[in-house]
């Protein structure tokens, strides 16, 4: 536990002095914001549409972070000091995906707000928004660490991670979407199959915490 | 365990997968839809045998995780390898199936086809996955967890998008529990052979990169002077070509 804090500690100590990624991700759904604008030429969003600009824009940038999730440890041999420390290496895991969810709960405090002032009428929908994007951030940072460990690795890096991850990534776009599209409908938030979307939510998260628990240890030795 | 030979293998799929062609078109009934249903036949069971192919590689990924033994990451390669192209086949056969029935290219709202695609998309990252990724060790292991987390993933997906879909569109086979019959026996037939020749194709396959293997290790120790031995075609093949000639060997 006391590892876990310091690594997690590190992170966000690292992330807050040198803001190397947040900034960016912030700054680029922002961006992706307007270009959809033009590019569905539409000054509102509702619905279907809604649901699927921004579950989209917060999936691209959250690829931002996680390409360079391990750029650190890949560059000053951080890899190597957690090899080396006597403790479980799956607490590198658990602590870069805490990491990556804090980046990607402050990304959306930001970026949702300026999404819902340029595309929505009310800010009724927010609410029921939260537990929709905070289980899909579980999931994006979940599978997000694993690849990017992986991507790290490659010779290929920031290349691969994209590739592999957007396949992986269609259930809970599916999922966060589905949740999302009645919510964010014109007349008002509707739940229609909400708790469905949700349990699918959770079990994406699930699956892949035990994934990346049971197949974390393979990916650091060496 | 003494497993069949790749003969015996290779020619019972080619008589079950004759037969079962010959049972589906001379023998089970012409459904309401036409000739063009036969090609259910030809696409279901490729692509039930490369979806079981990529349950099949995390399975022996699992083991080389376990084991550290090369072998059964060469297995686990060799499984996607031959079920992305099985996926090759069931994707360009299902939208052969989608032009005839439905008088589209492909069909979104189909849950099975748009999932097998995702799953294909997924596994095709598997290469360059692989080839990118210097040390033998390394890659192998790699390769291992991402055989996992996909293998993972494919139920995973079926879920959501047959959650998405509203079930407005016709599904013409549910299941194989709603078939007549005939059609059903034709049907296991061709899934059968369909399956062996999956099997003799890895098996084939995996033969081939034994016999690759002993040829550059005769070459090293033969050719001393000739200097680096000739790439194999393949840049980057799975490091097990040398423990499997030596299994090889002894097993002889």
């Amino acid at each position: 536990m006391d590892a876990y804090r310091a690594l997690l500690g590190k992170d966000l100590r690292v992330e807050l002095r040198t803001l190397r990624s947040l900034p960016a991700m912030a700054l680029f759904a922002v961006t992706i914001f307007v270009v959809f604008r033009f590019g569905l030429d539409r000054t509102g969003l509702e619905g279907e549409l809604a649901a699927g600009v921004l579950v989209v824009t917060l999936l691209f940038a959250s690829i931002l972070a996680i390409n360079r999730l391990f750029v650190a440890e890949r560059d000053e041999g951080g890899f190597e000091l957690v090899r080396l420390a006597p403790v479980d290496r799956t607490v590198l895991f658990a602590a870069k995906a805490s990491a990556l969810l804090a980046y990607l709960v402050v990304l959306e405090l930001v970026a949702v707000p300026v999404f819902a002032l340029f595309f929505l009428d009310s800010a009724a929908a927010l609410p029921p928004l939260v537990p929709v994007l905070l289980l899909a951030d579980i999931g994006l940072a979940l599978i997000g660490t694993l690849i990017s460990t992986i991507a790290t690795m490659s010779t290929a890096r920031d290349l691969l991670a994209p590739l592999i991850l957007l396949p992986l990534m269609v259930p809970l776009v599916i999922a966060a979407a589905g949740a999302a599209e009645p919510v964010l409908r014109a007349g008002g938030p509707e739940y229609e199959r909400f708790g469905t979307w949700l349990a699918v939510l959770g079990l994406y998260d699930g699956v892949f915490a035990l994934v990346g628990y049971a197949v974390f240890d393979y990916l650091l030795e060496d | 365990m003494s497993a069949p030979s790749l003969r015996t293998l290779a020619l019972s799929a080619a008589a079950l997968l004759i037969g079962g062609y010959a049972l589906a078109f001379f023998w089970a009934p012409l459904e309401a839809e036409g000739f063009i249903q036969k090609i259910f036949y030809l696409h279901v069971p490729l692509a039930i045998v490369a979806l079981l192919g990529f349950v099949v590689a995390a399975i022996h990924a699992i083991r080389h995780l376990r084991t550290e033994d090369p072998i059964h990451d060469a297995r686990s390669y060799v499984s996607i390898h031959l079920s992305v192209i099985f996926g090759t086949g069931a994707l360009i056969t299902g939208a052969l199936w989608a032009k005839g029935q439905w008088g589209v290219w492909w069909e979104w709202r189909e849950p099975t086809l748009v999932s097998f695609l995702i799953i294909f998309l997924l596994y095709a990252t598997y290469y360059p996955l692989r080839y990118s990724i210097p040390e033998r060790d390394r890659q192998a292991r790699y390769a291992s967890v991402f055989a996992i987390t996909a293998g993972a993933f494919v139920p995973l997906n079926f879920l959501a998008v047959r959650l998405a879909e509203p079930f407005i569109h016709p599904r013409t086979f549910s299941s194989t529990g709603g078939l007549p019959g005939e059609m059903l026996v034709a049907f296991l037939v061709c899934l059968a052979g369909m399956a062996l020749l999956w099997v003799s194709l890895v098996r084939f396959e995996l033969g081939a990169k034994g016999a690759s293997g002993d040829l550059a290790k005769l070459r090293r120790a033969l050719l001393p002077s000739e200097a680096p031995p000739p790439a194999p075609r393949r840049a980057v093949a799975p490091a097990a070509v040398s423990t499997m000639s030596a299994d090889q060997g002894k097993g002889s």
